[in-house]
């Protein structure tokens, strides 16, 4: 459980790190919390040779609405959200999400910048924000971009972002009256990730679902949307009988992973619980 | 010192002595320790889990700047392997212990094949990497029962079929006879499942050699320095015992798993001689999980017959005991006496007969693990016998009250070879737990939710374990290869100070606590001026260690007779300068006086001056007070008690809420309610931990599934309930202090409760028996059918 050697410097600035970044190339990592990278060094699994640490640059930093968006900087930590009135207000769902996530110190240091851009199979907040069909802002040496949720998580720890870029704000939409957000969650025992983690936000308007969207963590190789889920529930009356046909389509279409906690099987089964579970609470909310 | 009356300490719930300097960063713990010119171990490890190694190339690592020199097996053939100190009955005189690294063969996953020696921890690792060794695989073996089969593969030549240990007791016709012609017979395939200590603090060893005296100083934590120094001089490396100091610094937790003698401590040893440079090797958290020692891993057939109405008449075991690739210190006595003539529990079973086969397999060693033996023996009755009342449909509460030993039979001999239980009365034991968790109404309430499709389930466990271990002349009997009695040395110096040295040692538990509890109402002195000084082979007497619940019974018990010649010796100095008769004298409240004349007295601070300065002794006294005792006591003494879950299972994910956790625990006399509540809280922990997610799995290679904290669960507040303790206090005539222990009771009554109650809760579901853990996976599986 010892890294690789490897070089260390600060960044003051996000364009002091993309300085950096160009610098040292493919070789250099950023570090934010440092929860997610340095486990995997210390396993040896990642030995970048350089680490531009951004933890804590006010660049990174910042809660504010604008209009219909939350923006959230991307070093923000989880417990500086799960504490935000301004984030429980706007988008609770995110405050709630983050507010169990690991344990205190995972709170204290992890980044919602960090969670996004690692995409972990079992992180939390990847599924929260396709759910909400948030984007985020990627700042480079060219320029920024903005990248939508549903392009950001291409596979299993790899996403949309090149080497060179920083993921700098998380926008997430503020949920207006009529629509309602949850994620419900199956947690590992020893590691307290998601074995299966189902994201669900709802928009619903004179009685009628006309919007929803759907995601899964956990269970497979990168948080997915669930399309087939999504369509059934769109259109119904959001009723017990609608979520339960919906819940049953969660899954459909994805690939799993199995290992010695979940089979592929339980994994499959418990989408549909966890997506009817996440549904239900989002509906109620809608209606609230 | 002053002659005012003191506080009486025991069975006060004072908060633990240890802790200010543990919870404040002040500890030493292995890791702290730091010598002048040290230079740090990193050891590379088998990935396969059976192999051959073909060659071993170690020139890139050594010439790796920073390193000071690469090791492999072969440098080390001049020292023994380790020993095996308790080859148990039935032994197949085949000893495969580790040696120090591997030779020509690596027998598990994570066995040591080479160590770099560098200036820093980093330069070690790296240097690992570059170290080239090819491997020619062989066929692996991991399950205990599936290496004695035919074909299977062998891991020693000297060992067919993998069988270490061929064991048996009770008396086989008989029961033989009485399953045959019962009424009812029950029989289950029943797995203890491989399980990992996790102790908070890893192991790890430094040396340091002196070619100047030829002298070796080895840090190491441990839960019994003295054996290490004895096993590491006399066995390893075959140098006088005087060579070695062993110091076990603060220690984080053992759990059984820094009992015994490792690898690592004879590297060290041997490369700081070799370099003539101090050595530290600790292990990282992967290490431990891959090499260090695990516990349990049992497979057993049982079955036990009985009558309609309830009494149990007969139970035949047969087990199959993993013991890991090598043998551990004193694993084999661990799978057989400590767990089979314990098997019949709290209950009088007139015919009974177990066989242990002990094997290799191609896993990390297997010793004792926090019960040692004794869990796996109460798991095995406590769920055969719910197996037993569930069959006959009959309350399990019922079952295990007709069939307990009833109070006037003690001392108990079960007929299996054991001494005979010390007290007992288990029925209190059991209504109080009845009582307290409110089982009748809890019956009610889960008929209740039953019809609107909710599952609660309600467990019992009844147990009795062996604590307190043991006459030494019964366990040479059982094979142990040494003593097991303990020391303890009381020294009162010339300010009235109490200075007490013992063989026995804290390893987390809080006995310092403890000890000077005791020994400070033995003597009447403040518990504040009693010390309590171990776990340093310089300037403590030899003893045993710390493991089996017998630090208290045990060691405790030295120094109340320590303590004890000490106040005769008081009473004959007080008796001389008061001119009286030192059978008139008598010791109270700090003060020794004379019998009818109270004023005619001498306080304790008095003689302990009065014998320090040592310039008027009366004829034939030696100055000082000073006093030694090796107390080996005349039994084991035997805790027992019932505990009850409360568990809800939600069918749609399995999952299990753990609702209540009643436990009556029956541990003798209590010195320190706070330090035994803490002590059942955690054991308790442990065997729920068991019960609902530990699980050390290998797959069919050999490889460690759960080989990371992220993969094995242990169990975290949050995962637990808050535990409803009480007690019955049964003493124990064994010991003048009437304790019997108290370090292991938790996890040796609460593994089969959780089971018991979830299988309760899925009876509905026709489910009978389940392995455990018992994962949200299996449960929802169960539930459907
Ligand atoms: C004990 C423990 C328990 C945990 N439990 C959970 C859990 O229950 N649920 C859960 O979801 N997660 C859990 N985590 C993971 C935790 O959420 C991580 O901290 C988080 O996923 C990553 O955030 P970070 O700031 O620590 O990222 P880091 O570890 O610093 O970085 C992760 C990756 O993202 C990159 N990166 C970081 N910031 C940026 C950026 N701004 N732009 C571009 N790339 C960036 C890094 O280069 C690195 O590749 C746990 C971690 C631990 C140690």
């Amino acid at each position: 459980m010892i890294p690789a050697a490897f070089q260390y410097v600060k960044a003051n600035s996000v364009a002091e790190a993309l300085v950096l970044l160009q610098q040292h190339g493919e070789d250099a990592k950023l570090v934010a919390g440092g929860h997610s990278l340095i486990p995997a060094m210390k396993l040896r699994l990642s030995q970048p040779s350089v680490l531009i640490d951004i933890a804590g640059m006010a660049d990174l930093k910042g809660i504010a609405v604008n209009g219909a968006e939350l923006t959230i900087g991307a070093g923000e930590t989880y417990h500086a959200i799960a504490t935000s009135a301004t984030v429980k207000h706007a988008c609770g769902v995110v405050a709630a999400c983050v507010g169990q996530i690991g344990d205190i110190q995972v709170r204290n240091c992890g980044t919602i910048g960090g969670a996004l851009a690692h995409s972990d199979p079992a992180a939390d907040l990847t599924a929260v924000f396709l759910a909400l069909g948030g984007k985020v802002t990627a700042q480079s040496a060219n320029g920024s971009r903005q990248i939508a949720a549903d392009d950001l998580f291409v596979s299993m720890l790899t996403t949309a972002l090149d080497s060179g870029e920083i993921l700098a704000q998380v926008h997430v939409p503020v949920l207006q009256k009529g629509q309602g957000a949850a994620y419900a969650k199956l947690k590992h025992p020893a590691s307290r990730y998601a074995i299966v983690g189902v994201a669900a936000m709802v928009t619903i308007s004179n009685g009628v679902v006309t919007a929803a969207r759907v995601a899964v963590t956990g269970a497979g190789p990168q948080a997915v949307r669930q399309a087939s889920c999504e369509n059934a529930l769109i259109g119904s009356s959001g009723d017990a009988a609608a979520v339960k046909a919906a819940a049953a389509k969660a899954g459909d279409d994805m690939d799993y992973l199995g290992d010695i906690h979940a089979s592929e099987e339980y994994r499959r089964a418990m989408v549909q619980v966890y997506a009817a579970r996440a549904l239900n609470e989002a509906i109620a909310q809608a209606r609230a | 010192m002053t002659s005012e009356t003191t506080t009486p300490m025991i069975g006060r719930a004072i908060k633990r002595r240890e802790d200010p300097k543990l919870i404040t960063g002040q500890g030493n713990f292995l890791d702290d320790v730091k010598l002048n010119g040290m230079t740090h171990a990193a050891v590379l490890r088998s990935p396969y889990a059976h192999a051959r190694i073909l060659s071993i190339d170690t020139q890139k690592a050594a010439a790796l700047p920073g390193v000071v020199a690469v090791f492999v097996g072969k440098d080390l053939l001049d020292v023994n392997p380790l020993p095996c100190a308790w080859p148990a009955g039935g032994f197949k005189n085949n000893m495969n212990t580790p040696r120090a690294m591997a030779v020509d063969v690596v027998r598990f996953v994570g066995e040591a094949v080479a160590v770099v020696i560098a200036e820093d921890r980093f330069i070690a690792r790296d240097a690992i990497d570059l170290i080239d060794v090819d491997y020619e695989p062989l066929a692996v073996v991991v399950d205990p029962e599936k290496a004695t089969q035919p074909g299977a593969p062998q891991l020693h030549e000297n060992a067919p079929n993998n069988v270490v240990v061929e064991w048996s007791a009770g008396n086989r016709e008989g029961t033989n006879r009485a399953v045959a012609s019962a009424d009812v017979v029950v029989k289950e395939r029943i797995i203890n499942q491989r399980l990992m200590a996790t102790p908070m603090e890893t192991r790890g060893s430094i040396a340091r050699y002196e070619s100047s005296t030829n002298e070796f100083t080895l840090w190491t934590s441990s839960q019994a320095p003295h054996v290490m120094r004895l096993l590491l001089t006399a066995f390893v490396f075959g140098i006088p015992e005087t060579k070695l100091r062993v110091i076990a610094p603060n220690v984080g937790g053992g759990f059984g798993q820094k009992i015994f003698v490792y690898p690592d401590m004879v590297f060290c040893m041997w490369i700081s001689r070799k370099i003539g440079r101090p050595v530290k090797f600790v292990e990282d958290r992967s290490e431990n999980f891959k090499s260090s020692t695990h516990g349990r891993d049992h497979v057993t057939d049982v079955e036990l017959s009985g009558t309609r109405d309830g009494h149990i008449t007969g139970l035949r075991v047969k087990t199959y005991a993993g013991l890991g690739a090598y043998l551990s210190t004193i694993a084999p006595g661990v799978a057989t006496t400590l767990y089979g003539r314990i098997i019949t529990g709290v209950y009088k079973i007139p015919n009974v007969s177990i066989d242990v086969i002990a094997t290799y397999t191609n896993t990390a060693m297997v010793d004792a693990y926090r019960g040692a033996g004794r869990p796996e023996a109460s798991y095995l009755i406590e769920r055969i016998v719910d197996r037993f009342a569930a069959e006959l449909g009959m309350d399990p509460a019922e079952v295990r009250r007709r069939n307990f030993i009833p109070p006037t039979e003690f001392p108990y001999d079960n007929g299996l070879g054991l001494l005979p239980y010390d007290s007992g009365n288990y029925a209190p034991a059991l209504d109080k737990a009845l009582a307290n968790v409110g089982y009748a109404d809890l019956r009610k309430e889960q008929a209740t939710l039953r019809a609107q499709g909710r599952y609660l389930g309600i467990g019992i466990s009844s147990y009795v374990e062996i604590c307190g271990v043991a006459p030494t002349a019964w366990a040479n009997g059982q094979g142990w290869g040494a003593g097991l009695w303990e020391s303890a040395n009381v020294r009162i110096h010339l300010t009235g100070q109490v200075v007490v040295t013992t063989g026995s040692l804290p390893h987390g538990q809080g006995v310092e606590t403890t000890f000077a509890q005791i020994v400070a109402d033995e003597l009447g002195v403040p518990y504040d001026s009693v010390l309590i000084e171990h776990s340093d082979t310089a300037g403590t007497p030899f003893g045993y260690g710390t493991y089996g619940s017998r630090s208290l019974a045990v060691g405790g018990t030295a120094m109340v007779k320590s303590a004890r010649k000490i106040k005769e010796k008081a009473k004959r100095l007080a008796a001389h300068l008061l001119e009286a008769n030192p059978e008139d004298m008598i010791f109270a409240d700090g003060k020794i006086s004379v019998k009818g004349s109270p004023d005619k007295s001498k306080t304790f601070g008095e003689i302990a001056l009065y014998a320090s300065v040592g310039a008027s002794m009366p004829d034939g006294e030696e100055p000082f007070l000073d006093e030694t005792t090796y107390y080996d006591p005349p039994n084991c003494t035997f805790p027992f008690g019932t505990h009850i879950s409360v568990v809800e299972v939600f069918p749609d994910t399995g999952a299990v809420e753990v609702k209540r956790y009643v436990a009556v625990d029956d541990v003798g006399n209590i010195i320190n309610p706070r330090i035994v509540h803490g002590q059942l809280h955690g054991g308790i922990a442990q065997g729920m931990a068991q019960a609902l997610f530990e699980n050390a799995v290998y797959d069919d290679n050999g490889q460690l599934l759960a080989g990371t904290l992220m993969d094995y669960a242990i169990p975290n507040a949050g995962m637990l309930p808050d535990f409803e303790i009480s007690h019955t206090v049964t003493p124990s005539p064994v010991n003048p202090l009437g304790v019997k222990g108290a370090g292991e009771a938790g996890t040796i009554g609460s593994a089969q409760c959780i089971m018991n109650a979830v299988i309760d809760a899925l009876s509905p579901f026709g489910v009978r028996h389940m392995q455990m853990p018992a994962t949200p996976e299996k449960i929802w599986h169960a539930t459907r059918g």
